[in-house]
C-alpha cells in the first residue's frame, strides 16, 4: 500500500492484474448481451424485414393542393358532427377557441388550441350555412367569419349567408361544394339534389336511412361525375394503412374470423345528447326537419337525439358499425356480404327509444371463406379491439397493430418450435408516434381516440383524422382524382350497414343478390 | 488517492463483487434501452405518484424535457454501469447511481395503498428495492474499492507527480 512512490512511471504486473480484474466481467457481459439481442432481432425486427414489412418508415404526408383556387364550402347542418367538421375544415367558433385556449394554459397535455392553430390551411371560403335550429345556424355563422382562428377578440370576416332551406344553398352561385352533417334520414336527399347541380359533397356516414336511397344516391353521384367523400375518418388512420400491407404480405395466413366491436359507457357515447335551453318550436324547423320521414309532433328529444329512432337513423348500423366496417373494408376489401344475421334490443336505456343498445350481427363471406362478427353494447366500455384472425396469426388493429403468431401456424412451425417465435408474444407490432400520448377529453373522444378514429400520426405528428379527410376530399376536387371514401366505398358500406338493420328489425337471416343488386 | 481505509481479503471480494454486480445491473438496463429504439421513459414518469408526482409528471409532458430524461437514462445508466464494473471513475459512477437511484426511488415511492400501472414484481410497504440498492451504493462510496481493483488503480496512480 505504501510503495505507491516508488513506482509513479511503471505498473507491476500487479497493478495490472488488479487494475484490470473486472474486466472479463465485461467480457461475459458482451457475449449475453449479444445472444439476448441477437433472439430479440431474431423475433421482431427480423421477422418484419423478411416479411418485408419496413415499420420505421412514417406515412408521408400526400402534398396539399390547397394552393389552387380557393373553393367556396356550404355547410348544412350545424350540430356536434357539423361542428367538429368546420373545425377539421379550420373553421372553428371563437368562443371554443377561447375555451382551448385557456385549457392549454390550465393543462400543457391540453393540445387542442396548439393542434388546430397548426392544421394546414386548406384554402377554402365558408359561403353558406344552414340549420334548421337558429341557434346552431348562428354559431355556424360565427365559425365561418372565423377565418382567422381567433378567440372573440380577434378579427372577424363575414362571408356566409344563412340559408333556410338546403336546397337555397346547394344552388346558390358562390358554392362550389357542401359539406352534409344532418341526420341521415337527411342526407341522400341532399347528396341528390348537389349533385344534380353539380357541386362537390362530403356527406357523413351512414350514407341513408334506406336502401332505396342508397341506389339513388350512386345514381346521381355517378351520373354527376361530382367528387363524393363519405365521412369515415378511419381512411386517414396511418396503422390501417400498414395492416394493409400485412395483409398484403399474407402474413395473418388463410383468415377465417374478424371481429370487431363497438363498447361505450356513457349517455354521450348512447347518443342521450344534450337538449338545448334554447330549443322550441320557435327556433327549430320542425316541419321541415321530418319532411323526408314519418310526421311526428314537434319533440325536442327527437330533434337532438335523432339516433335513437329509426324515423331518422339507423341506430348502430348506420352509426358504429359502419365505422368498424369500413375499416375493414379498406383493409381487406370485403366489398358486400353474402348473408347476414342480427339480434340485440333495448337492454339499458329505457327512455323510450326505438333503436337497440346491445347489437350483434354476423356477416358471412362464403367467396373468401370467412365471417365478420360486429358486436356492439352501449352500456359497457370493457375493450375489445378489433380482431382479425388468420389460420397463421392474428392481428389487433387499433391506432397500434399487434401481430401475435398462432400456436398452432403451419408457417411459422419452425420458428415456434424453435423458440424465436410464440405464440404469448407479438411478433409484430407498429406504434405510429410512439411516445406521443395526449390528453383527450370525454369518454367518447377517448373511445374514438383508441380506435384510430380521432388522431393518426403523420411522420411522427398527431394530426386529426377528419382534418385529412377533408383535405383529401378538397384535394381530389382540385385535381379531379377519387376519393378514398368515394361512392362505391360506401354503396358497399351502406348496403352492408341495411342488411344488418334488415336482419334485426324483420329478425330473419338476409341475402345479397349481387347479379340483381337486391337485398333479398 | 488510495483510501486510508485497510480491507481483509474477505471484505475487498465482497465490496469489489458487490460494485461489479451493481454494475452489471445498471449497464443491462442501460442496453436493454439502448437497444429498443422505441423506449421511453414516458409512462414510468406518467406512472409517478406520491407528493413529487406533479415534477415528474412535468418531465414526460414535455418533449424536449423528455428526450433529455430519456438521453440521461440510457447513457447515464450504461457509463454507471461501465464505471462500477471496470473501476473506472468508480466515485463519480457511484454518486451518480446514487442520484439516478434516488430519484427512480423518490418517482415511485412504495406508499401505503398505491398501486402502479407499471409491474414491479415486488410487495414492498416504504421500504423497496430501489431505496435498498441507493444504501449498497452508499455503502459502496464510504467503503472504496476502484483505487484497488479497478482501472483507478493505474489511472490515479499514472498521473501522480
Amino acid at each position: 500500500m505504501e510503495d505507491k512512490k516508488n513506482k509513479k512511471q511503471a505498473f507491476s504486473r500487479r497493478d495490472l492484474l488488479k487494475g484490470f480484474a473486472t474486466l472479463p466481467v465485461i467480457g461475459a457481459f458482451g457475449y449475453g448481451m449479444f445472444r439476448e439481442w441477437n433472439a430479440d432481432r431474431l423475433r421482431q425486427n427480423s421477422i418484419a424485414s423478411e416479411l418485408g414489412l419496413n415499420f420505421d418508415e412514417h406515412p408521408i404526408a400526400v402534398p396539399s393542393k390547397s394552393d389552387g383556387k380557393t373553393l367556396r364550402i356550404g355547410i348544412i347542418g350545424y350540430g356536434i358532427r357539423g361542428e367538429q367538421l368546420m373545425r377539421a375544415a379550420g373553421f372553428s367558433r371563437p368562443e371554443l377557441v377561447d375555451d382551448w385556449k385557456r385549457g392549454a394554459q390550465r393543462n400543457v397535455n391540453d393540445r387542442r388550441y396548439g393542434d388546430y392553430q397548426e392544421q394546414e390551411d386548406l384554402n377554402i371560403v365558408i359561403t353558406a350555412v344552414c340549420d334548421l335550429f337558429d341557434v346552431h345556424a348562428e354559431n355556424a355563422l360565427k365559425a365561418a367569419s372565423n377565418s382567422n382562428r381567433s378567440g372573440v377578440d380577434g378579427p372577424m370576416n363575414q362571408t356566409a349567408k344563412r340559408y333556410r332551406r338546403y336546397t337555397d344553398l346547394i344552388n346558390a352561385d358562390d358554392v362550389d361544394a357542401v359539406i352534409i352533417a344532418t341526420p341521415d334520414h337527411w342526407h341522400a336527399r341532399m347528396v341528390v339534389d348537389a349533385a344534380k347541380a353539380g357541386k362537390h359533397v362530403y356527406v357523413e356516414k351512414g350514407l341513408t336511412r334506406t336502401v332505396e336511397e342508397v341506389f339513388d344516391v350512386r345514381k346521381a353521384v355517378k351520373e354527376s361525375g361530382i367528387v363524393m367523400q363519405l365521412g369515415h375518418q378511419g381512411r386517414q388512420t396511418a396503422s390501417y394503412n400498414k395492416a394493409k400491407e400485412i395483409i398484403d404480405k399474407d402474413i395473418l395466413g388463410k383468415i377465417s374470423l374478424i371481429e370487431v366491436c363497438t363498447n361505450r359507457n356513457d349517455p354521450n357515447g348512447a347518443w342521450v345528447y344534450d337538449i338545448h335551453p334554447n330549443g322550441s318550436p320557435e327556433t327549430i324547423d320542425w316541419s321541415q326537419f321530418v319532411e323526408p320521414t314519418n310526421p311526428h309532433p314537434f319533440s325536442l328529444e327527437r330533434f337532438f337525439r335523432w339516433r335513437c329512432w329509426w324515423d331518422y337513423g339507423t341506430g348502430l348500423s348506420g352509426d358504429l358499425l359502419t365505422h368498424e366496417y369500413d375499416a375493414l373494408n379498406q383493409v381487406l376489401h370485403l366489398g358486400i356480404p353474402h348473408s347476414t344475421v342480427a339480434s340485440g334490443g333495448v337492454y339499458f336505456y329505457k327512455d323510450g327509444r326505438e333503436v337497440p343498445d346491445v347489437f350483434q350481427a354476423v356477416m358471412e363471406y362464403p367467396d373468401r371463406d370467412l365471417t365478420f362478427l360486429y358486436s356492439a353494447s352501449l352500456a359497457s366500455e370493457r375493450f375489445r379491439g378489433k380482431v382479425i384472425m388468420g389460420h397463421d396469426a392474428s392481428m389487433e388493429m387499433e391506432n397500434t397493430l399487434t401481430v401475435t403468431p398462432d400456436n398452432r401456424s403451419t408457417r411459422y412451425k419452425d420458428q415456434l418450435q424453435a423458440g424465436v417465435m410464440s405464440s404469448d408474444k407479438p411478433m409484430i407490432t407498429y406504434i405510429p408516434g410512439k411516445s406521443n400520448v395526449d390528453a383527450v377529453t370525454s369518454a367518447t373522444e377517448q373511445y374514438f381516440a383508441s380506435r384510430g378514429l380521432l388522431y393518426t400520426y403523420v411522420q411522427g405528428k398527431r394530426v386529426d383524422t377528419t382534418h385529412l379527410h377533408i383535405r383529401e376530399w378538397l384535394n381530389c376536387i382540385r385535381s379531379g382524382e377519387q376519393p378514398s371514401c368515394n361512392i362505391d366505398q360506401a354503396f358497399e358500406e351502406a348496403i352492408t350497414a341495411h342488411m344488418a338493420t334488415i336482419a334485426l328489425r324483420e329478425n330473419r337471416k338476409v341475402f345479397w343478390d349481387a347479379e340483381s343488386e337486391k337485398i333479398v | 488517492m488510495k483510501s486510508e481505509i485497510s480491507y481483509s481479503k474477505a471484505q475487498l471480494v465482497i465490496l469489489v463483487s458487490s460494485r461489479v454486480l451493481i454494475g452489471w445491473y445498471c449497464l443491462y438496463e442501460g442496453m436493454i434501452k439502448w437497444i429498443n429504439p422505441s423506449w421511453s421513459a414516458f409512462a414510468f414518469l406518467n406512472d409517478s405518484q406520491g407528493w413529487l408526482a406533479p415534477f415528474f409528471h412535468s418531465f414526460a409532458a414535455n418533449p424536449t424535457s423528455l428526450s433529455v430524461v430519456n438521453f440521461l437514462n440510457i447513457y447515464g445508466l450504461i457509463a454507471i454501469g461501465l464505471g462500477l464494473i471496470l473501476g473506472l471513475f468508480t466515485r463519480m459512477a457511484t454518486v451518480s447511481g446514487i442520484v439516478l437511484i434516488f430519484l427512480y426511488f423518490l418517482s415511485h415511492p412504495a406508499l401505503i395503498n398505491t398501486s402502479y400501472m407499471l409491474p414491479s414484481g415486488e410487495s414492498a410497504m416504504w421500504v423497496n428495492k430501489n431505496l435498498i440498492f441507493v444504501f449498497l451504493l452508499l455503502i459502496l462510496l464510504v467503503y472504496p474499492t476502484g483505487d484497488r481493483i479497478g482501472l483507478d488503480r493505474l489511472l490515479f496512480n499514472r498521473f501522480k507527480n
